[in-house]
């Protein structure tokens, strides 16, 4: 509970200087303001490459993505304590949402066209490769809960392991690989996309999903009052549309 | 000049009448069709120019800047060639040379003003060798077509290696990644602003250049003027913002125009001067073509005077009359721009009608998640209500719903003429509208507003 009594929400952004790129940012607007509107609480943390890492404190991470500079400076922060101390935090019950080149980094490793491979956390049973084709464009997928849209931009491509399971089926654009047809995935209460955007804001299912999963961490499983999402739905159906129009 | 060469620019001359016959702009088909018959035409025919070209690229302010040199050079008594109406491409600079080109192919005029894509500046400094070449910032920008911003530098970089010596770079000190490109470069000539009043009122959440272009660690900032703009430096590597030649040591902003005191190597003080426009960007943008007129040798005086009497580009704040009514056309395409123009309205004070228009074509950007990049939470408390139009309508209501804009203050109408009307009517009798639209919707609105008898036909400017 936060000083006002109320239930309250810690969100950490990860890297926000160097990991947020396409709209990321949009998630955190979007996630604090669904709480907000339900009367939580919010507070939001970022963590810079050099600062520490505190495992106790965030109940949900968002992990964007970068340019070439930033994943060097990232993936090296990562490997030192700050590493160890996300995953603490993620087995302890924090909800990840993870993006593009973040997703990349809590796989096992990207593997680029040249040089060593890049150690990833391994909080998600995934593998990037760097492929020959970027993927660019609109990706509309489906996923059990509903559709899911956004814009692509990446070279990796990632193959997913037993232990994550696909959040979602490609329709439209390529997804992890462009040939499996998977898009994203789940393992946990961390996820992983290629959906830049920004996700959220149009995929409400999916920031209340991560909501609910953020808020169970220290105050039990909630329930989350439903909120009018005429204009989130509108979005959806029209970013769809021009989709399936111009992929 | 070679047949081929005169075979294209006779193609190209052809087609360019034949467009206007039909009452159609002819600011890129002549030059592509030019391009397709000799792809060197370009390099062939700006061999008249006696007092050789001026490349102006960067993210922001290209338009204005070209168009306050042309005013600049005009007033210095030379001619010029210009592509005009954001033709920044190959095509259009070679289409604004078949304007002014005799049947040969030689462009007869003193000096060439081109507006080039940032991304197309490699394949233009191949064909061409200017005398200046100016790069006035790098944002982040439409990066499903302009990749990253430090790729995008690095090529740049790789490109000004192939210059001459003789070549000068004219660049803002207090951009990063634009003042880096002065490595290796005997000829340049710096621009910024040194008054340490000088700030954004909008939040400095989005940046790109947060870490050294050089060693990769931290930049500090003594002062953030706009985005990544400011006075830097590198603690780790020592990395730091080069002495601006031309700098404004105080920017007074005024509603509608701004006033610049620049720094004088001698002691007698020199005439501020005045920019009829608003916001520190044109600031920059006048500080830019200040420093490309010392480049090219033409006085401080020269160039004052003719941005004293500057008028606004197309979509650059350009004013337009409707049913006693002002609607006010700012082109917004991504963040940096975005919120420099929310700077601008935050300056100007009080409540803002705004009529807001998103496509995604490809000349917008096809990824419209750069709505989320920018910071829409400081331009809302200004906002007395919003109509919102274009492809992606959808998506910027949904924006304007997260930075905190109640529903009732908000409609979305599809249809420019439409969506104009509404914002008309929304308006009172004498009131600003404030259009704040991509560049694409800006060509559909511009189109309706002549449709709906408001305007000419934008190339008739």
């Amino acid at each position: 509970m936060s000083a006002s009594g109320r239930m309250d929400l810690r969100i950490c952004h990860l890297y926000p200087d160097l990991m947020c790129i396409y709209g990321d940012r949009g998630n955190v607007i979007a996630l604090s303001q669904r709480a907000r509107w339900r009367g939580i609480d919010v507070a939001v943390r970022e963590l810079e490459a050099g600062d520490t890492l505190d495992p106790d404190w965030a109940d949900f991470y968002l992990f964007g993505g970068g340019q070439d500079i930033g994943q060097d400076v990232v993936s090296k922060d990562l490997q030192g304590p700050n590493g160890d101390a996300l995953k603490r935090s993620i087995a302890g019950g924090a909800a990840v949402l993870s993006i593009c080149g973040g997703y990349q980094l809590l796989g096992h490793e990207y593997v680029p066209a040249e040089g060593p491979a890049i150690p990833g956390l391994s909080v998600l049973d995934v593998t990037t490769r760097a492929g020959k084709v970027r993927f660019v464009g609109n990706l509309l997928a489906d996923a059990p809960q509903g559709p899911l849209i956004g814009f692509e931009n990446h070279s990796g491509y990632t193959y997913l392991g037993p232990k994550a399971t696909p959040l979602a089926t490609v329709r439209v654009g390529h997804g992890n690989n462009g040939a499996d047809k998977t898009e994203g995935a789940v393992q946990g209460r961390t996820i992983g996309t290629y959906c830049h955007g920004s996700v959220l804001p149009k995929n409400p299912w999916l920031a209340d999903m991560l909501l609910a999963w953020a808020l169970e961490r220290r105050h039990g499983p909630a329930i989350l009052a439903p909120l009018d999402d005429i204009e989130e739905l509108a979005a959806q159906r029209s970013a769809a549309e021009v989709a399936a129009a111009r992929p | 000049m070679t047949l081929r060469t005169a075979a294209a620019v006779a193609a190209g001359k052809l087609a360019r009448a034949g467009l206007q016959t039909f009452g159609r702009g002819a600011t890129a088909l002549p030059g592509l069709i030019t391009l397709a018959v000799d792809p060197d035409a370009i390099a062939r025919m700006t061999t008249g120019l006696t007092r050789g070209a001026v490349l102006v690229s960067g993210t922001n302010g290209k338009t204005t800047t070209s168009r306050m040199l042309a005013d600049i050079v005009r007033a210095a008594g030379w001619s010029a060639v210009h592509n005009r109406a954001g033709s920044n491409l190959e095509r259009g600079i070679a289409s604004a040379l078949l304007a002014e080109s005799e049947w040969g192919g030689v462009t007869r005029a003193d000096v060439g003003i081109f507006e080039v894509d940032e991304a197309s500046v490699p394949r233009v400094l191949g064909r061409i060798e200017p005398r200046v070449v100016l790069v006035t910032n790098l944002f982040r920008d439409q990066l499903d077509r302009y990749f990253e911003v430090d790729q995008l530098a690095r090529r740049i970089a790789t490109s000004f290696a192939t210059l001459p010596a003789s070549t000068v770079v004219v660049l803002n000190a207090d951009d990063p990644i634009v003042a880096r490109l002065a490595e290796g470069r005997a000829n340049t000539v710096f621009f910024g602003i040194d008054d340490p009043a000088a700030g954004g009122k909008v939040p400095q959440s989005i940046s790109d250049a947060t870490h050294c272009p050089r060693c990769h660690h931290r930049l500090a900032y003594e002062r953030v003027v706009l985005a990544h703009v400011g006075d830097w430096h590198c603690p780790n590597c020592g990395l730091t913002r080069p002495r601006p030649d031309v700098a404004a040591t105080r920017v007074e902003l005024r509603p509608g125009a701004t006033r610049l005191h620049l720094s004088s190597p001698a002691p007698s003080a020199i005439d501020p001067v005045d920019v009829p426009l608003p916001g520190l960007y044109n600031a920059y943008n006048a500080l830019a073509a200040i420093a490309v007129a010392r480049a090219i040798d033409i006085s401080l005086s020269t160039a004052g005077r003719a941005l004293a009497a500057f008028r606004p580009a197309f979509g650059r704040l350009e004013v337009i009359e409707a049913d006693a009514r002002r609607l006010r056309l700012v082109l917004v395409k991504n963040p940096a721009g975005f919120n420099a123009a929310t700077s601008a309205l935050l300056e100007q004070g009080g409540q803002h009608r705004i009529l807001a228009a998103l496509n995604d074509r490809d000349a917008d950007g096809r990824d419209v998640s750069w709505i989320w990049d920018s910071d829409y939470e400081s331009l809302v408390p200004a906002v007395e209500h919003a109509v919102v139009t274009g492809i992606r309508a959808r998506d910027l209501a949904l924006r304007f719903k997260y930075a905190g804009l109640p529903r009732e203050r908000m409609v979305v109408v599809d249809g420019w003429s439409d969506a104009i009307r509404r914002a008309i009517d929304l308006a009172p009798v004498g009131g600003e509208v404030v259009v704040l639209t991509t560049y694409t919707a800006l060509l559909s609105l511009r189109h309706a507003l002549a449709d709906m008898g408001y305007v000419g036909r934008f190339w008739e400017d």
